[in-house]
């Protein structure tokens, strides 16, 4: 060891110069790692636990952190540094989190962030001089019925109009006297206060299976009756799929996982519902969380899992209390604990576990990693969770919706099930539609709907283009309404975006691809890499320097992208300009230029930094084409 | 202890695995290279690069990650394989700013090696001239993260068989880059002889004052592509 480093182990050692914030960091830190029991595992609940308290996790803070843990501080760094929602530099008191997609910025988002930036003095992107507003752009936050929305400190604020935010600002600056806002997990004390802090349930049409009568335990009374085989059975039986979009058949995951010999077997709710344009877990959770939970527990029984766990996206931070009631409630009534409903043996608990702003966990098992409190990333399959998931144990990982129809299968049968919806795809689907309707909402539809037939209903019937399935999914182009949503034609986890005539398909195709590169977990040199460029080579095409030989090599772009991804997110990253390509052509052909190539930039564009630094102009003959 | 042995293909020639093996083990042993990158023998595989995905029985998936099993069917060397790999390649070159003609790796790099391999003249892509971070503090490593491919090498071997987590990832997507468990590289219990400095694929962690002392022909893929000593194996075993 040199001098130098044992000078510097001596003055850590007595810590009396440690400036106080430096010193209240590590005390943050150590509490918080108490709290979780010093488990790894809990790395993103200790860091959120953290940054609730200090607004941002500082050097200091990671350093605790890991000490206290006994891991290196470079891999809280690595987990910490992954999530948009966790900051490692001071922000405002107030972090307002503006949604950004088609439908937020085609309803007005970006004159609603300018009136927010008028309002608080903070640039969009930065944190206003007295220290109390940041204000950043974030993914779709979920609420793409009620755009423009935003986050403020977790509280939701919809429905916002540039008249708004001057309102909003006033009453966080009023409310500043009082104690500050709590920025985890409850936004409860906050929202009262606020204007437009609301969340329409937007549930607009109820179907015969999800959004009916009866549930809060009526299911996981059938499902005791039965052997857990019997409860397997069922599923198969009714043909249920995946309704996060995969369309797995559950009966077949269950008994995957159910074969699968372990110490003990994990049931996964994946409620980090990101695919921009879907909100229909939300509404599930918030108009019907006991069908879900019912699921859950129908799953463990069937599999023999003590352990549940939710995974909520860190969006929806503000239903975190009103579903810590729910479980509470589930409890007092024997449907969680010991001996669930007196059945002996049966114990199943669940817990929640609040997400960090990571679309890519909605990929199973990112979200996997993200429960064990690491970065994101996907892992490489095989094994597939059924067999090693959550710490390496066999794990079911379900969407929100599978389990609440799980619930009704158990309610009613598989028969009855199996009766709606089309011979591929039984049941009923929840379709989140936004966009240029006017009847946004949440709709149950038997499987087999036409676009058709559901652009009446949302009252769109002059759209003329329809995003099904988020960025992920495909551009359908009128000529193609007539296709059904279906696993088996028109795949979908339940985003439908509505665009009408107004509306610029090469504009959403980029907004879209935007969205990869910002999500994108950066493990793989394709998505991370690819969706990079491929935004690169739209912009190319938008910018009108794009010719026919830009259109094949984007196409070929693409195509790698697609192909040699590592997870579903790299694998559907060029989807939004692969499928505009196809069923957009003339929008591309529109921009095209005649010529045989043309150069990213203009020769001018490119000697922008020489003219500055030359203070004049090209002179006479050595102008710029 | 398995000593189950059976046969896949790939490409079809026939290969002979063990149980536990993976496809780009057992192929190494035959004699059959799959190009990779991230890969590295003495290190568990992370699936970054994807440069040795192959189709394996008509879906693509790494083939570093994936198993071996019995009757399997790996497609290799096929045109649409090949270009996608050059693709991949050429995405890492304009990802960072590599230099090759001023960079003491040269000829002794796996990026560069592979370009040549897979026949790529010119980047075509948009470069993205990305600001990186050098670190020069410790007095026999250098690290130069324009050069870096994020392959993971380094954060693998730190870990594990240095046992000391010098090396992170900060960051995600685009904005992702190699981390170090310090302020600056002086400040960790790095040493130059750590298999962490060892296994960059290409000139991002370097030792210093051993650079550009091998001349030109005797460096390490100066006389046969990249792989050329996994074929040998095959060919000089052809009867």
């Amino acid at each position: 060891m040199k001098a130098s480093d044992t000078e510097e182990t001596a003055k850590a050692a007595m810590r009396p110069d440690l400036s106080t914030v430096a010193s209240r960091s590590a005390e943050v830190a150590v509490a918080a790692v108490e709290e979780f029991g010093a488990d790894r595992s809990r790395l993103l609940d200790i860091v959120q636990a953290v940054q609730h308290r200090l607004g941002y996790l500082s050097d200091e803070a990671i350093r605790a952190v890991a000490a206290g843990l006994g891991a290196p501080a470079v891999e809280v760094e690595d987990m910490v540094s992954f999530y948009s929602f966790l900051n490692r530099e001071p922000k405002g008191r107030y972090h307002i989190r503006l949604s950004k997609t088609p439908v937020s910025l085609m309803q007005g988002a970006a004159e609603v962030a300018r009136a927010f930036a008028m309002a608080t003095g903070a640039p969009i992107g930065g944190t206003s001089p007295d220290g109390e507003f940041t204000i950043e752009w974030t993914s779709d936050i979920g609420m793409a019925d009620q755009e423009p929305s935003a986050l403020i400190n977790g509280t939701v604020v919809t429905g916002l109009t540039p008249a708004d935010p001057a309102a909003i600002i006033a009453a966080l600056r009023q409310s500043r006297s009082a104690k500050p806002p709590p920025q985890f997990p409850g936004p409860d004390s906050q929202a009262p206060a606020l204007p437009q802090a609301r969340v329409e349930s937007s549930l607009v049409q109820s179907g015969p299976i999800i959004f009916r009568q009866g549930g809060s335990g009526d299911g996981v009374r059938a499902a005791l009756a039965l052997a857990p085989d019997g409860v397997i059975q069922e599923m198969t039986k009714a043909k249920l799929r995946g309704r996060g979009g995969a369309g797995f058949p559950t009966g077949l995951k269950w008994r995957l996982c159910r074969q699968s010999i372990s110490a003990a077997h994990h049931v996964v709710c994946n409620a980090d519902e990101g695919e921009p344009g879907t909100f229909k877990d939300r509404v599930l959770l918030t108009e019907a969380p006991d069908l879900v939970l019912d699921g859950m527990t129908i799953a463990a029984y069937a599999l023999g899992a003590r352990h549940g766990l939710v995974y909520l996206r860190g969006e929806y931070a503000y239903l975190w209390n009103a579903l810590q009631g729910v479980l509470q409630n589930r409890r007092r009534l024997g449907l969680l604990g010991r001996n669930v409903l007196g059945c002996e043996g049966f114990d199943f608990d669940i817990r929640i576990q609040l997400g960090a702003g990571a679309y890519v966990c909605g990929e199973e098992s990112s979200l996997i990693e993200s429960l064990e409190g690491k970065r994101g990333a996907p892992r490489d399959r095989p094994p597939f969770p059924t067999e090693r998931g959550y710490l390496q144990q066999p794990t079911a990982v379900d969407n929100v919706e599978t389990f609440a129809c799980v619930a009704r299968i158990m309610e009613n049968g598989a028969d009855w099930f199996a009766g709606f919806g089309t011979r591929e795809s039984t049941g009923t689907k929840l379709l989140s539609v936004s966009g240029d309707c006017p009847r946004p909402g949440v709709y149950e539809a038997p499987f087999g709907i036409t676009l058709n037939e559901l652009l009446d209903l949302v009252g769109a019937p002059d759209a003329e283009f329809v995003q099904v399935g988020g960025p992920s999914g495909q551009s359908v182009a009128p000529k193609d309404f007539g296709r059904r949503i279906a696993f088996e034609d028109l795949s979908t986890g339940g985003s439908v975006m509505v665009f009408d005539g107004r509306r610029d398909v090469l504009g959403v195709a980029l907004q879209f691809t935007e969205f990869f590169v910002e999500e994108s977990c950066g493990w793989c040199t394709p998505c991370r890499v690819g969706a990079a460029l491929l935004e690169k080579n739209l912009e190319k095409i938008i910018g009108d320097r794009g010719t026919l030989a830009d259109i094949a090599a984007i196409e070929a772009l693409a195509n790698t992208v697609t192909r040699m991804s590592r997870c579903g997110l790299g694998q559907t990253a060029a989807n939004p300009i692969l499928t505009t390509m196809r069923n957009f052509p003339q929008a591309y052909e529109a921009r095209l230029q005649p010529e045989a190539f043309l150069p990213r930039v203009t020769l001018r564009e490119a000697l922008a930094e020489a003219i500055e630094l030359r203070g004049r102009e090209p002179g006479a003959g050595e102008e710029t084409a | 202890m398995s000593e189950e042995r059976f046969t896949f293909t790939i490409d079809g020639i026939e290969i002979e695995a063990a149980a536990g093996q993976t496809i780009i083990q057992a192929c190494d042993a035959a004699g059959v290279y799959i190009p990779r990158l991230c890969y590295h023998p003495d290190l568990e595989p992370a699936g970054h690069c994807r440069v040795c995905a192959c189709k394996i029985d008509g879906r693509r998936s790494s083939a570093c990650t994936m198993p071996a099993a019995r009757g399997m069917v790996v497609e290799n060397e096929t045109p649409e394989l090949t270009g996608d790999r050059r693709t991949l390649i050429e995405m890492l070159f304009v990802e960072g700013n590599h230099f090759c003609p001023s960079c003491e790796k040269s000829g002794d790099c796996e990026l560069q090696a592979l370009g040549y391999r897979l026949g790529l003249a010119a980047p075509t892509l948009p470069y993205l001239w990305p600001e990186r971070e050098l670190d020069a503090s410790h007095p026999d490593i250098f690290i130069d993260r324009n050069r870096c491919v994020l392959c993971s090498r380094c954060i693998r071997a730190s870990r594990v068989a240095d046992g000391k987590s010098v090396f992170g990832f900060a960051g995600r997507g685009i904005h992702m880059r190699l981390n170090i468990d310090a302020k600056s590289l002086d400040e960790t219990s790095i040493a130059a002889a750590d298999k962490a400095v060892h296994v960059c694929p290409v000139g991002c962690i370097v030792i210093k004052r051993t650079g550009y002392q091998t001349p030109y022909g005797s460096r390490r893929f100066d006389a046969a592509p990249i792989g050329s000593d996994i074929e040998e194996k095959r060919l000089n075993h052809k009867p």
